[in-house]
């Protein structure tokens, strides 16, 4: 049996120094699991992996029935121009790419969609607004609406909720759950553990190499929290050669 | 007497005529291209494209001399091979864009300038440095309109994919493979008008018909679409009230030109609505909450 997302002895990392080291495991269609772990833990890179922006240093991601435009992403800190004279409307709609392509124009049925998103996000009325002048909470709600017009079966969102305040938080988290209900995969990075135990069925603790993987109570265990502070500790510069037998 | 000063030497010289001609073209395609330049933060690049042609004309003119097709087909594949040399390097080894191109764009200047003083004069240089607005032959005019054409037609065809990568390019990057072939059409475009813009103004000037309108147009607009609208008429009304300057004050045609688009630019810092340093030094009460 083949999970959606299925990773076999999977390292990756920079410069032959891995920061995800021979994790193995799958991840289910239709599955909400959040990846918990300290700062450095890999959980980026394990997200740059899944998407296809960096390429495995040993073992493999298997996509099962997924292609790459199936993944939506929404990266941690996202190499937005926030000063370039883009509006919410103009940004948001690049969601449609899937349907509209390099060409395409935007029909009745894509603003609808347009629309209903902008809603969904409670953005209404900030169409015409500049990128440039949405505070931290509107420009994450921005990039919720854009992903939920890419309709994508798999959704990766790394520490998405970063600096925004309680009301975003409960309002995008709802969305995140509207998706999960939609039988879509979210694969979310995630540091505060109570909207993990309240939210995410399924947890993944990362220290580099993984430390538990299963349902959310069982995975965050003061035992387990503790043992990943202690595996993430620093980065070798003279690390020796891995010596693990690929499986 | 308006009618003597602004419209009769159009009229009256051809040479007038075909220089207004080239610089409303070149305006219309190589402004647009100058904003999309300024919104990535590349401005400077235009200018070191600008050098990368120099050796690329420099060959053309030792083949064939000071033949118009010679030249430009030379500064186009020289200004190509440097714009793709340094993207290469700048992708594959950990010197960044900017550097790897200033080092190509520096290589290509010298090389160029030795071609030219080897067999040419000192005319010949100023020529290839500074243009002749003032002398276009017809089909000189002829390429200049086809590249504004072909680039006007390009950009639309590549525009928002060109607007996702300066938004957001790691959205477009995984979202489609179409970033690096749209980014090398769009250097390609940069080249192509800056081959268009040597003819009339040579390969230093026709860099200022590119950038200065796209400045000028910031200080006015925060919607690029009129953006766009704006540095193409800057563009054009720089060319217009450049060779009447030139015209009447016996000034040379190509600097008078890029003079008034700074001129422009200048008078747009300082009283330009959107950002502009009168708008700063008096600022309107704050609005209400």
């Amino acid at each position: 049996m083949n999970a959606q997302l299925q990773f076999r002895d999977l390292t990756l990392g920079y410069d032959r120094h891995p920061a995800v080291h021979h994790l193995n495991g799958g991840i289910d269609a239709g599955a909400l699991i959040a990846v918990v772990g300290p700062n450095g833990a890999g959980k980026s890179t394990l997200f740059k992996g899944i998407v296809g922006l960096l390429a495995p240093l040993a073992g493999r991601i298997e996509l099962n029935g997924l292609k790459r435009r199936d993944i939506a992403y929404l990266p941690q800190v996202a190499d937005i121009d926030r000063s370039f004279p883009i509006n919410v409307y103009d940004m948001i709609a690049m969601g449609l790419w899937r349907s509209t392509g390099l060409f395409g124009s935007v029909g009745g049925n894509g603003r609808a969609q347009i629309h209903h998103a902008i809603e969904a996000v409670g953005l209404t009325g900030f169409e015409d607004r500049p990128i440039g002048t949405l505070s931290g909470g509107q420009m994450q709600r921005v990039l919720f609406a854009r992903l939920l017009l890419q309709d994508a079966r798999l959704i990766v969102l790394d520490e998405p909720f970063n600096a925004v305040d309680a009301k975003t938080v409960a309002d995008l988290c709802a969305l995140v759950q509207r998706w999960h209900g939609e039988k879509r995969t979210v694969v979310a990075a995630l540091h505060d553990l109570e909207l993990v135990r309240a939210n995410f069925p399924e947890a993944l603790l990362l220290a580099r190499a993984p430390v538990a993987w299963g349902p959310t109570p069982d995975v965050l265990t003061p035992d387990n929290l503790a043992k990943a502070r202690h595996m993430c500790e620093a980065f070798d510069a003279h690390a020796h050669e891995c010596r693990v037998d690929a499986a | 007497m308006p009618y003597d000063i602004l419209i009769a030497p159009f009229l009256e010289f051809d040479f007038m005529r075909r220089a207004l001609v080239a610089a409303l073209a070149l305006a219309l395609g190589a402004a647009p291209i100058g904003v999309i330049l300024m919104l990535r933060r590349m401005s400077l690049m235009g200018d070191a494209m600008a050098h990368a042609i120099l050796p690329g004309a420099a060959v053309g003119f030792l083949v064939a001399g000071l033949n118009l097709f010679a030249m430009s087909i030379g500064g186009l594949i020289a200004g190509l091979l440097v714009a793709l040399l340094a993207g290469v390097v700048a992708r594959v080894t950990e010197l960044k864009e900017d550097a790897s191109l200033a080092a190509f764009f520096l290589v290509s200047l010298a090389l160029g300038v030795t071609i030219v003083s080897a067999r040419g004069t000192n005319i010949d240089l100023l020529h290839f440095l500074f243009g002749n607005v003032l002398g276009l032959d017809a089909a000189s005019l002829v390429l200049i309109a086809a590249i504004s054409t072909l680039s006007l037609l390009i950009l639309a065809l590549i525009w928002r994919p060109l607007v996702l990568e300066c938004v957001d390019p790691g959205f477009l990057r995984s979202i489609s493979r179409a970033g690096a072939p749209v980014h090398i059409a769009f250097l390609g475009l940069v080249v192509l008008n800056l081959v268009g813009g040597f003819q009339a103004l040579g390969t230093l000037l026709a860099v200022g018909l590119m950038m200065l309108p796209a400045f000028t147009a910031r200080f006015w607009t925060r919607d690029i679409t009129a953006m766009i609208l704006v540095a193409v008429l800057t563009g054009a009304l720089s060319g217009y009230i450049g060779l009447l300057l030139s015209f009447h004050a016996g000034v040379a045609a190509g600097p008078a030109i890029i003079l008034v688009a700074g001129a422009l630019y200048i008078g747009s810092v300082l009283a330009g609505p959107v950002g502009g340093v009168l708008r700063q030094l008096f600022p309107k009460r704050h609005l209400e909450a």
